[in-house]
């Protein structure tokens, strides 16, 4: 048995690798024809398509004044504001919410882990495709809403509907740094997938609604209520919080984000959950 | 330039009590193939895994070519191919495009990528399936993409978790063959297996380990002289020839050989030789029986000789 050398041998020639940031665009590259060659690609968009369907079918159906969308402004508050929300959270759940517990459940990180390159390309890599794959669809949906406010109204966009969309995108940046937080938390896809839609879909909403209705404390700390700026930007005026007297005299608040605390919630969710969910997979191991 | 190697340095891995690898210390360098053993659980993949940062050491420190692997992987890995676990391969990619995707991690040229990538494939005698979608392919299938995908950028060093799992027996030979040609390429592999044909037939040095320790770590033919319990520290040489031997033959003139404790003849036209003189008096052994024209058509130290060594070993630490 040779004894151990505690001192390390010179190191031998070794090929030139490309350097990291050029790894992450191969993992993204990939990963993108991964996604556009599985279903979940197609089925969120086809979601968006539906989505948008509905809205079309709705507004020409009854019309926009019936509908009392009496202006541009009113219609993209009603078809975006109301809408784009949801895409963006089936957007991080379809993308975001197994990209990296599948890569230890599917033992695909076993492919990719024992290459020479960081995990954080890989993490990174996944997340630029994950954002890709999302803001094609992002787009297509944006596109469609676009197109029907341009037949009912012109040419003659609101700028606001150009807040909103940014806002959109921040949002979207936010939420697939929150789901892959999340996904890296856990080892399983399933678990990940559902926790992800379950905090999204619900439990965001619901501990909002508690906290300010019943506790009366502004929700600054939930991501829902930071993306509150999407919707509120179409709306004139802006809302503000206000506050009335309630039954008994008691003093009841209705909060309403600012456009910069919206901001500040959206870009603090994404540095946090990006920094954790970064460290995390930099330490889970491939049992 | 300095010879490829790997080294673990007092290397563990606990998980909360149970240690499932304990203080390796084992150093590998230059050209040549070794064998991993163990039984089910013995580290053997643990090791492995810990070669190519696939998990933390809780001790201690793996090196490839001088370079910690943890502290530096990118640059440690550089020059190693690796096949840990059965990889699953993204299923709506085909090979190629799974190829290339290492390749360009690896910074292949693009003008060598095509070439290389059809080079690999036909050695795992998978060209047909290079354009088909991984996801329909069998196990097998997948762990032959697998090792293409280790031997793609020619690396030096080679580290190898079973890979004959999942092959069929055409399969298991073609990657033994495979190896045996990476060793004339003057690579370091090596090689966990449960085979021990395998690891006798292609590999120049085995390392034992069980319950996370090291047992030995030394060439094939000391470590079965040594261990393999056989009289006098002998190893077992099976020998086959073309045609029947007469047992006058056998028990007077082969016994009669330097080196030869005794000589036996098995079914149908084969010898079982326990031998002992090293190296050196083997090959003078093999060319003694070359002269005698008993024809001689093949000579290697038995496997069942490793396995005797194996189960001697391995009993001992239970």
């Amino acid at each position: 048995m040779s004894k151990p050398s505690l001192k390390s041998v010179a190191p031998i020639g070794l090929p030139s690798l490309p350097t990291s940031i050029a790894q992450v665009g191969t993992i993204t590259k990939y990963e993108l024809l991964n996604y556009f060659r599985s279903r979940r690609f197609f089925v969120l968009l086809i979601i968006g398509i539906v989505i948008s369907a509905i809205f079309t079918a709705v507004v020409g159906y009854y019309g926009i004044a019936y509908l009392n969308l009496t202006s541009a402004l009113v219609f993209y508050s009603f078809w975006w504001g109301n809408s784009i929300t949801l895409v963006v959270i089936l957007s991080g759940i379809f993308f975001g919410g197994d990209a990296i517990s599948g890569e230890f459940q599917n033992k695909t990180g076993y492919f990719l882990v024992g290459n020479p390159l960081r995990r954080s390309s890989i993490y990174i890599g996944k997340w630029i495709a994950a954002l890709t794959a999302s803001l094609i669809i992002f787009a297509i949906y944006a596109a469609i809403a676009v197109g029907n406010g341009i037949y009912y109204f012109g040419a003659n966009i609101p700028y606001q509907f150009g807040d909103s969309l940014v806002f959109s995108v921040l949002y979207l940046i936010a939420v697939l740094g929150f789901t892959f937080f999340f996904s890296s938390l856990f080892k399983s896809s399933s678990m990940s997938i559902l926790v992800t839609a379950i905090l999204f879909l619900f439990a965001f909403s619901l501990i909002e609604l508690i906290v300010s209705r019943l506790a009366q404390i502004e929700p600054w700390f939930i991501i829902t209520y930071g993306a509150g700026i999407i919707g509120n930007v179409l709306m004139d005026p802006y809302p503000l919080t206000q506050s009335t007297r309630g039954p008994g005299g008691r003093e009841v608040s209705t909060f309403a984000v600012s456009i910069p605390q919206g901001i500040e919630i959206l870009v603090g969710y994404f540095v946090i959950t990006a920094v954790i969910g970064l460290l995390l997979f930099e330490r889970k191991e491939f049992t | 330039m300095s010879s490829p190697s790997i080294e673990a340095v007092n290397l563990s891995k606990r998980y909360g009590s149970f240690s499932a690898l304990s203080n390796l210390n084992l150093k590998i360098e230059g050209s040549k193939c070794v064998g991993f053993l163990g039984p089910n659980g013995a580290g053997k993949t643990t090791t492995l895994k810990l070669f190519t940062d696939m998990i933390r050491a809780s001790e201690g420190e793996a090196l490839i070519n001088g370079i910690s692997v943890h502290e530096n992987k990118k640059k440690a890995l550089a020059s190693v191919g690796s096949l840990i676990e059965s990889p699953e391969i993204y299923p709506a990619l085909t090979p190629r495009e799974a190829l290339s995707m290492v390749a360009e991690i690896r910074g292949m040229p693009r003008s060598e990528r095509k070439r290389k990538i059809e080079e690999v494939v036909s050695e795992v005698k998978m060209e047909e399936w290079l354009d088909k979608k991984v996801g329909k392919f069998s196990k097998g299938m997948k762990q032959r993409i697998n090792i293409s995908a280790a031997l793609l950028s020619e690396p030096e060093i080679l580290l190898l978790d079973e890979p004959s799992t999942g092959l069929d027996p055409r399969g298991m030979s073609e990657v033994r063959e495979i190896v045996k040609s990476l060793k004339q390429k003057n690579r370091l592999i090596f090689m966990s297996s449960h085979l021990l044909n395998e690891v006798s037939d292609i590999c120049d040095e085995v390392a034992m380990i069980d319950h996370g320790k090291l047992l030995v770590y030394d060439k094939l033919s000391n470590v079965v002289s040594r261990f393999s319990g056989a009289e006098g520290g002998a190893i077992i040489i099976d020998v086959g020839l073309s045609r029947e031997i007469d047992d006058q033959t056998v028990s007077r003139t082969i016994s009669s050989l330097p080196g030869v404790v005794s000589a036996e003849k098995l079914e149908g036209k084969n010898l079982r030789l326990h031998f002992s003189g090293g190296i050196e008096n083997q090959e003078k052994l093999l060319s003694d029986l070359v002269m005698m024209k008993i024809g001689l058509i093949s000579f290697h130290p038995s496997s069942s000789a490793l396995e005797d060594t194996y189960l001697n070993l391995i009993k001992a630490t239970l």
